[in-house]
């Protein structure tokens, strides 16, 4: 009989979105039981909002000082701990989960299954390899704790009408100190998150400035829309690498994707798979992003966005 | 100090990859092999800390069947000291990978891990971090930016959020993100050179190194293909389709 951990991501005292999905996943094997585990310096806020979530079964609180920023060499052997009686430990495929599950796995003895998009069985999942290009099935042996990340434009994010409990945990875990937060480096913006918005413009090397980059900002914000970029707009500086999508950045699944200025490289496909709707607007008009887009437009973008306004 | 690299040699990544139509695997007999684009990142980021004068020796690691050497050969015109090969014809998941690189860790004594953030290959995302649960050492992941000095590393890292910079004792584990640096190129001089460089070959066996199967791959298949896209003729045309959708 199945029980899942699964891991909940948070920041500034806030939970992640992305755990909402990783629960998703996790009521896909059927389990007895889903509990929710933050570890933070003040978790009770943070556990307040995972109660809410529908189908988790409790929520697990260890609080201490040296959790206040989410290091993978601090909450792995915690996390190690608080596993025994699990079949299985989730976390989002998140910058956070992707660093901190592999070295719970291993404290573990256990392999990990990395970004899960569909459960098979208690023991078997499908995942993408090679930028998204083959999808294999793997199985994990019956006798082994599943530890797995979960692809979160794969899934929905439950929905939050729960009220589950919540419980604090005391872990016996002697914790390294040979890891130290310095400063995080936000990207500012008010514009809706990338990995959770139904709407996404993202501007490629044919924007050409980071100026000119404005003119996809006003677009996006005129619909509501988050911003992302390729890799070659990160590169050549025009906006933050944390706006990049694609195989080595975020992988979305918006309901409506808007790729303007990329030519759609292999590695930035991956990213935009699973989005509803594909709408690629490029001068090039034999650019290989007009393979996957379900609406095309061949023009300059200089003079589309600006007709696409005024036609809103 | 020494840095000890790993480099994976993968299907080329401007190749499009086919899968097998029973299933069985994808379709690598005669695709184009190179180094993973990360490790090139690793290798580079080691010869500039040897440039420095932070460390003395670069050492890269491969792990796989005999004809792994030429690829060796090409980390080594880019400029590692010398190279192990860690001879095996069986395909190595991560955790068995974490395990062989411990093993060399054991014997090498570096200061210094530095891997790749992912293989795109398996795209997994995981040896490096196993590697620095299982040697007790801190990990940096997806680094942006590394200084070594005080017997520490200051490495930002890429995440979700932004950059985040965190402090790490020496010995550690580094993997890295795409921005870190610019790999070199390799030049025609460095390539004769190389030949002269020394490979330690080493028997996967004989490191005594548990390689049981962890995870299983019982089936490859296509992704899902995408039906085919309409062409729309201007801006109005666009914003019509879209609204008709109830996109907009």
């Amino acid at each position: 009989m199945s029980k899942i951990l699964v891991i909940a991501e948070h920041l500034d005292g806030k939970l992640n979105g992305a755990t909402a999905r990783a629960v998703s996943a996790a009521q896909a094997v059927k389990p007895d039981a889903i509990d929710v585990i933050v570890l933070a310096d003040a978790p009770d806020a943070i556990a307040a909002e995972a109660a809410k979530i529908d189908g988790v079964t409790k929520v697990l609180t260890v609080a201490r000082a040296e959790n206040a920023h989410a290091l993978a060499a601090i909450y792995a052997p915690q996390i190690a701990k608080a596993a025994a009686g699990y079949t299985h430990v989730f976390a989002p495929s998140t910058t956070f989960g992707k660093d901190l599950a592999p070295r719970v796995a291993a404290l573990l003895g256990v392999a990990q299954v990395s970004d899960v998009m569909t459960v098979e069985g208690s023991h078997s999942f499908k995942r993408p390899i090679y930028a998204g290009n083959a999808i294999v099935t793997v199985d994990v042996p019956a006798d082994q704790t599943v530890v797995a990340t979960i692809r979160t434009a794969s899934w929905p994010a439950a929905a939050s009408t729960g009220s589950a409990p919540v419980e604090a945990l005391t872990v016996d875990a002697t914790l390294p100190t040979h890891t130290r937060f310095v400063e995080l480096h936000q990207g500012k913006s008010d514009r809706p998150d990338l990995q959770g918005a139904p709407k996404v413009v993202s501007g490629g090397r044919g924007v050409g400035s980071k100026e000119n980059f404005e003119i996809i900002y006003k677009f996006a914000d005129k619909i509501g829309a988050a911003v992302g970029a390729s890799r070659a707009a990160v590169d050549a500086g025009y906006v933050p690498n944390e706006m990049q999508v694609g195989q080595t950045g975020k992988i979305i699944a918006p309901e409506l994707y808007i790729a303007v200025g990329i030519s759609g490289a292999i590695q930035h496909l991956t990213g935009i798979k699973d989005a509803g709707t594909i709408v690629a607007i490029n001068k090039d008009g034999e650019a290989p992003i007009f393979e996957i887009a379900d609406i095309g437009l061949v023009g300059d973008l200089f003079k589309i966005l600006p007709e696409l306004e005024q036609a809103l | 100090m020494k840095i000890l690299v790993g480099y994976k040699r993968v299907v080329d990544y401007n190749v499009r990859i086919q899968v097998k139509p029973d299933g069985s695997g994808v379709v690598t007999e005669g695709v184009k092999l190179s180094a993973n684009p990360f490790d090139d990142i690793a290798l580079e980021e080691a010869l500039r800390l040897r440039e420095k004068g932070i460390a003395e020796e670069v050492i890269i690691v491969g792990i796989g069947p005999a004809d792994l050497t030429a690829h060796l050969r090409n980390g080594l015109a880019m400029g590692a000291n010398r190279a192990i090969h860690v001879q095996t014809s069986e395909a190595i998941q991560p955790l068995t990978a974490a395990r062989t690189f411990l093993k060399l860790v054991e014997k090498e004594q570096p200061g210094l891990v530095i891997l790749g953030k992912q293989a795109i290959d398996d795209d997994a995302n995981q040896t490096g971090q196993m590697l620095a649960a299982l040697w007790d050492r801190p990990q940096a992941t997806f680094a942006g930016k590394v200084e070594i000095a005080d017997g520490k590393a200051t490495v930002t890292r890429e995440v979700d959020a932004g950059l985040e910079v965190i402090e790490a004792e020496l010995p550690a584990v580094i993997t890295t993100d795409l921005r870190l640096n610019e790999p070199r190129f390799i030049k025609l001089p460095d390539i004769m050179k190389a030949k002269s460089k020394p490979i330690d070959v080493v028997d996967f066996a004989s490191l005594g190194v548990d390689a049981a199967d962890h995870v299983k791959v019982t089936h490859y298949a296509a992704p899902p293909k995408r039906s085919k896209g309409v062409m729309v003729k201007d801006a109005a045309e666009l914003v019509a389709a879209l609204k008709s959708k109830g996109l907009l």
